[in-house]
C-alpha cells in the first residue's frame, strides 16, 4: 500500500475514525469542566461520522443512505450541543462553577 | 479490495495523496489540541481545525455536499455556540488541576489506547465485502430519498431540533427575571 494512494482504501478511514473516537474518549475521561467534556463528545461524534461515510463510499450499494444518516447525526449533535450548553449555563448560574468534581449535590 | 498503483508525486493523483496526508496530520493535531489543551478556548480552536479537516475527508469520500454541511453546521453553528458558552460560563481560566481523579492519569490514556488498538485491529483484519453500486449518491438522489423514503425521519428530526431550541431557551433563561 503506497503512501500517496492511501485515500483509496477503506481501512485508512476506519483507523482514522477510531483515532478520533479514542481521542474523544481520552478527553472525556480527563476533562474536569463540563464544556470540555462536551467538546470531547463532539470529537467522538466526528469519528463515528467518518466511519459511516467511509462504509457508505466503499461498501454500500446506495451511497446516498450513509450521507443521509450522517446528516441526521449532525442534526442530533446540534440539538445535543444546544441542550447541553444551556444546561451548562444554568448549572453555572446556580452553582457558580462548571467543574464536574464540585457538582456533588446528589452525593450521599 | 483491488490494489491501486502508486501514483507519481507530481501528478494530479499524487498531489491529491499529498494533500490527504497533510490533512490527516492537521486533523489529528486539531483533535489532539481539543482533547488535551488546558484552556478551553484553545480546545475550541483545536476542534475547529479538526472539524474543517473532517470536512476535507468527506470531500475525499465523494461527498462535497456533506463537506459543506460539516463546515456549515459544526464549524459555523456548534463551535460558535460552544464559544458563547465558554464566554458565559467559564469565569476564571480553569487549568487542569492535579489528577485527583483515578481516570485522569495514565489509566485514561490506557483506556483510550486500548479502544483505539482494538478498533483498528478489527478494521485491519476484517475482510470487507463490497457490494456493487446501484446508485451514484448525488445531491439530487439525497434530496429524493429525504422527501420520499426518509420523509418521516426528516420530519421527526425537524421536530427534535425545534424542541431542542425551545428547551435550550427555557433552561438557559430560568432564574432570570
Amino acid at each position: 500500500m503506497a503512501l500517496l494512494s492511501i485515500h483509496n482504501y477503506l481501512t485508512t478511514y476506519l483507523v482514522f475514525g477510531a483515532m478520533l473516537f479514542s481521542l474523544g474518549i481520552y478527553g472525556l475521561v480527563t476533562r474536569k469542566t463540563l464544556i470540555g467534556m462536551l467538546i470531547a463528545a463532539e470529537l467522538m461524534l466526528a469519528g463515528v461520522s467518518i466511519n459511516f461515510m467511509a462504509f457508505n463510499r466503499f461498501l454500500a450499494p446506495d451511497p446516498s443512505i450513509g450521507q443521509i444518516f450522517t446528516l441526521f447525526i449532525m442534526a442530533i449533535a446540534a440539538a445535543e450541543a444546544a441542550i447541553g450548553l444551556s444546561i451548562v449555563v444554568a448549572v453555572y448560574r446556580h452553582y457558580k462553577t462548571v467543574d464536574a468534581e464540585e457538582l456533588v449535590n446528589l452525593k450521599g | 479490495m483491488t490494489p491501486v498503483p502508486s501514483p507519481e508525486l507530481f501528478s494530479a493523483d499524487g498531489m491529491a495523496g499529498l494533500i490527504f496526508l497533510i490533512m490527516i496530520g492537521v486533523t489529528l493535531a486539531g483533535g489532539f489540541i481539543a482533547a488535551t489543551a488546558e484552556r478551553l478556548v484553545r480546545a475550541l480552536s483545536g476542534i475547529v481545525i479538526c472539524f474543517t479537516g473532517v470536512a476535507g475527508f468527506y470531500y475525499f469520500l465523494n461527498s462535497p455536499f456533506m463537506a459543506m454541511m460539516q463546515i456549515l453546521i459544526y464549524v459555523g453553528a456548534i463551535c460558535v455556540t460552544i464559544s458563547f458558552a465558554i464566554m458565559l460560563a467559564a469565569p476564571e481560566q480553569q487549568l487542569k488541576s492535579s489528577p485527583s481523579n483515578l481516570l485522569s492519569g495514565p489509566l485514561g490514556f490506557m483506556i483510550a489506547a486500548l479502544i483505539f488498538g482494538g478498533m483498528s485491529a478489527l478494521a485491519l483484519t476484517t475482510e470487507w465485502q463490497a457490494s456493487p453500486k446501484t446508485a451514484s449518491g448525488s445531491v439530487r438522489e439525497i434530496g429524493i430519498h429525504l422527501l420520499t423514503t426518509y420523509s418521516m425521519i426528516f420530519e421527526l428530526i425537524s421536530i427534535v431540533l425545534l424542541i431542542a431550541i425551545i428547551g435550550a431557551i427555557v433552561i438557559a433563561r430560568g432564574g432570570r427575571n
